[in-house]
């Protein structure tokens, strides 16, 4: 591969990753907010309800973010500190009845 | 947004939002016009069904509830006495026939159900020919086609994800929202578009979001599962379920024979509770059979929210065993999210302004999608030689926003014309409607752009206004006797065909006329095959 070409791949390594933070990191972070919903104080069933609600919200907000900051690492950044909190609520929830 | 990180200056939020906004607008654009526009036509999914079975006459009252319930449960189970399960939807205004599903041994569909229609006040089941009438569109809404339904569900799902994401970069990028709503720039080309674009989309802008998040909740069991698999058991998991699809507790057949205890007067019962023709379904459970169980299931027409209300009844003493009325907020958020988005509670009033704000979100979609052609037309280095990308665009779009037009039409085209007794004959019906769908992207790759929205734009005008004409010479509901007699089923289906195919005919008639704007400084970059800039 020639030194021209190899650039040319590396200038649109930022935006695949973006598109990587987008659709993965947007999805993981609205499924452990479905997850996290469940330690709300409230009833079982309306907390699965509330996560989906909400998870989908998440998601698309979490996209608008990953393209408007400045850099790659920044979108992924975000994405980490807005999961860390939420993975560790979701790790208090206890396991399913395996369905 | 390939130079989002080369740029040497940070680029503002507008920019990057708008970006996002084009590309995510454009990548799932086209399965996403063809979910609006379908979806549009189900708002009138029962008319549509009712239009497309033109041998079933109208009747001219509606019988009462209860003794139509009764009247259908003893029919089935006189003609298969072996069911194990029967559901009927009990006959409205707008449906006014009993649609019956039963389950028994020899059953010929999925899980040994068979299905059929039964005259409301005769009991007697109802001859028409075999068609998908308006539950087509509806399914091909969520489903597509060709393919298991789960992964039609997923690239409807991710298409859905982009719409929310494009309507929340669109807000981002459109600054002054409302003042530009007043604003409309005419014949002034893509600036043009771009207000009918932002007019039509902030005009229907809640019920947008509505019905985009709205569709992504009502599969979510599908998409977004995890939190649902850790609820700690299975009944609760169940309940949860329970609260989206009608899902009774199953129960297990004695073995015993017991009679049927009087159904119609279960029905009764509901409706006084929930006033009359509130009572939508009737499921029973092992009729004749000593555990038997009924439920009385509340109309979706009734309420907004979706979630199942109903009574369950002893089915061989008739004692009320439980009453389903209460959900829970978020449960009721997501069953009022769920009933706006299907609109089944709308009265003709309501469900006319559902019909016209779907079709501004169809414009909305179908216009970001020209829009897209119609920038970058005069940054062509050559406007006679547009780029692969460009002219496959340019070419998709035809296909897909004049194209199925005439695609919708030719499936009610076939529904009139293909012979009765036809083998597979609604399969057919759906074949007809994507060979008319393929025929016009073959279309479009073979014409001049503008030529190709022209005549499809005409094709489809011609189809929609022969309707009327082919309903009128092949059913016993012409539109004149129709009018007379107050059949809106018939009538106003004919009457917005009509509508429409003056709208084609208008926009065929724009395009034609439009002749694109020789820029000043570059006059040589008009081009005589320009995409209509006509019609938002």
């Amino acid at each position: 591969m020639s030194v021209s070409r190899t650039a040319s791949v590396l200038a649109w390594l930022p935006l695949v990753s973006r598109i990587l933070a987008a659709l993965f990191g947007g999805y993981a972070l609205a499924a452990l907010c479905s997850i996290a919903a469940l330690a709300l104080p409230i009833d079982g069933r309306q907390a699965v309800f509330t996560g989906m609600l909400a998870g989908f919200l998440l998601h698309a907000g979490a996209v608008v973010w990953v393209f408007a900051v400045r850099s790659a690492w920044r979108a992924w950044l975000g994405l980490v500190i807005a999961a860390l909190p939420l993975c560790l609520i979701a790790q208090t929830v206890g396991d399913g009845g395996g369905a | 947004m390939s130079q989002v990180d080369r740029s040497p200056k940070p680029r503002g939020i507008r920019q990057t939002m708008s970006d996002l906004h084009i590309w995510v607008g454009l990548l799932a654009g086209w399965i996403l016009y063809a979910m609006f526009l379908t979806g549009t036509a189900s708002y009138f999914r029962d008319e549509l069904s009712r239009y497309t079975r033109p041998e079933i006459a109208t009747p001219s009252t509606l019988p009462d509830a209860a003794a139509v319930a009764q009247r259908t449960v003893t029919a089935i189970m006189a003609d298969t006495p072996a069911a194990s399960q029967i559901n009927l939807s009990l006959p409205s205004q707008r449906m006014p026939w009993v649609s019956a599903m039963w389950a028994s041994p020899g059953g010929r569909g999925r899980h040994g159900f068979d299905s059929g229609l039964f005259d409301a006040s005769t009991g007697a089941p109802l001859q028409a020919r075999d068609t998908g009438g308006g539950d087509f569109f509806y399914a091909f809404h969520f489903n597509l086609h060709y393919m298991p339904a789960m992964w039609g569900r997923w690239i409807v799902g991710l298409c859905a994800m982009f719409m929310l994401v494009a309507i929340v970069s669109g807000v981002i990028t459109h600054k002054k929202i409302f003042a530009d709503f007043f604003t409309f720039r005419w014949g002034k080309g893509q600036r043009s578009w771009l207000d009918g674009h932002a007019a039509v989309s902030v005009l229907g802008l809640p019920f947008h979001f509505m019905i985009t998040w709205s569709g992504l909740v009502m599969l979510a069991v599908l998409y977004m599962p995890w939190g649902l698999a850790k609820l700690p058991d299975k009944r609760q998991q169940a309940e949860v379920i329970s609260e989206m699809r009608l899902f009774l507790p199953p129960q297990k057949a004695a073995g015993h024979p017991a009679p049927l205890t009087h159904v119609g007067a279960l029905v009764q019962q509901a409706e006084q509770r929930w006033g009359t023709g509130a009572a939508g379904s009737v499921q029973v459970q092992n009729p004749g059979d000593e555990n038997a169980r009924v439920a009385v299931v509340r109309a979706q027409s009734s309420r907004v929210s979706t979630t199942p209300n109903y009574l369950l009844f002893d089915g061989s003493d008739g004692q009320l065993l439980q009453i389903k009325e209460h959900s829970g907020v978020a449960a009721d958020t997501q069953g009022v999210l769920y009933g706006l988005h299907l609109g089944r509670f709308a009265d003709a009033a309501l469900r006319w302004l559902y019909f016209i704000v779907s079709l501004a979100g169809t414009a909305m979609v179908g216009t970001g999608l020209v829009l897209w052609t119609v920038k970058r037309r005069a940054q062509l280095p050559d406007p006679q030689r547009p780029y692969f990308g460009f002219r496959l665009v340019e070419r998709l779009n035809i296909a897909t926003v004049a194209g199925l037009s005439v695609a919708m039409a030719a499936y009610l085209w076939a529904n009139r014309l293909l012979p009765v007794t036809m083998d597979s004959r609604a399969a057919w019906e759906v074949h007809l409607f994507f060979l008319a769908w393929a025929a016009m992207f073959v279309h479009a790759t073979l014409r001049t752009p503008k030529r190709a929205w022209i005549e499809q734009f005409l094709l489809a005008a011609l189809l929609l206004a022969l309707l009327p004409v082919l309903t009128a010479m092949t059913t016993s509901h012409p539109l004149w006797h129709a009018l007379a007699m107050g059949d809106w089923a018939f009538a106003g289906t004919d009457l917005t065909l009509l509508a429409l195919a003056a709208l084609h005919s208008l926009l065929a008639w724009r395009t034609w006329r439009h002749a694109p704007k020789a820029k000043r400084a570059r006059p040589s970059a008009a081009s005589r095959n320009a995409v209509p800039e006509a019609g938002a």
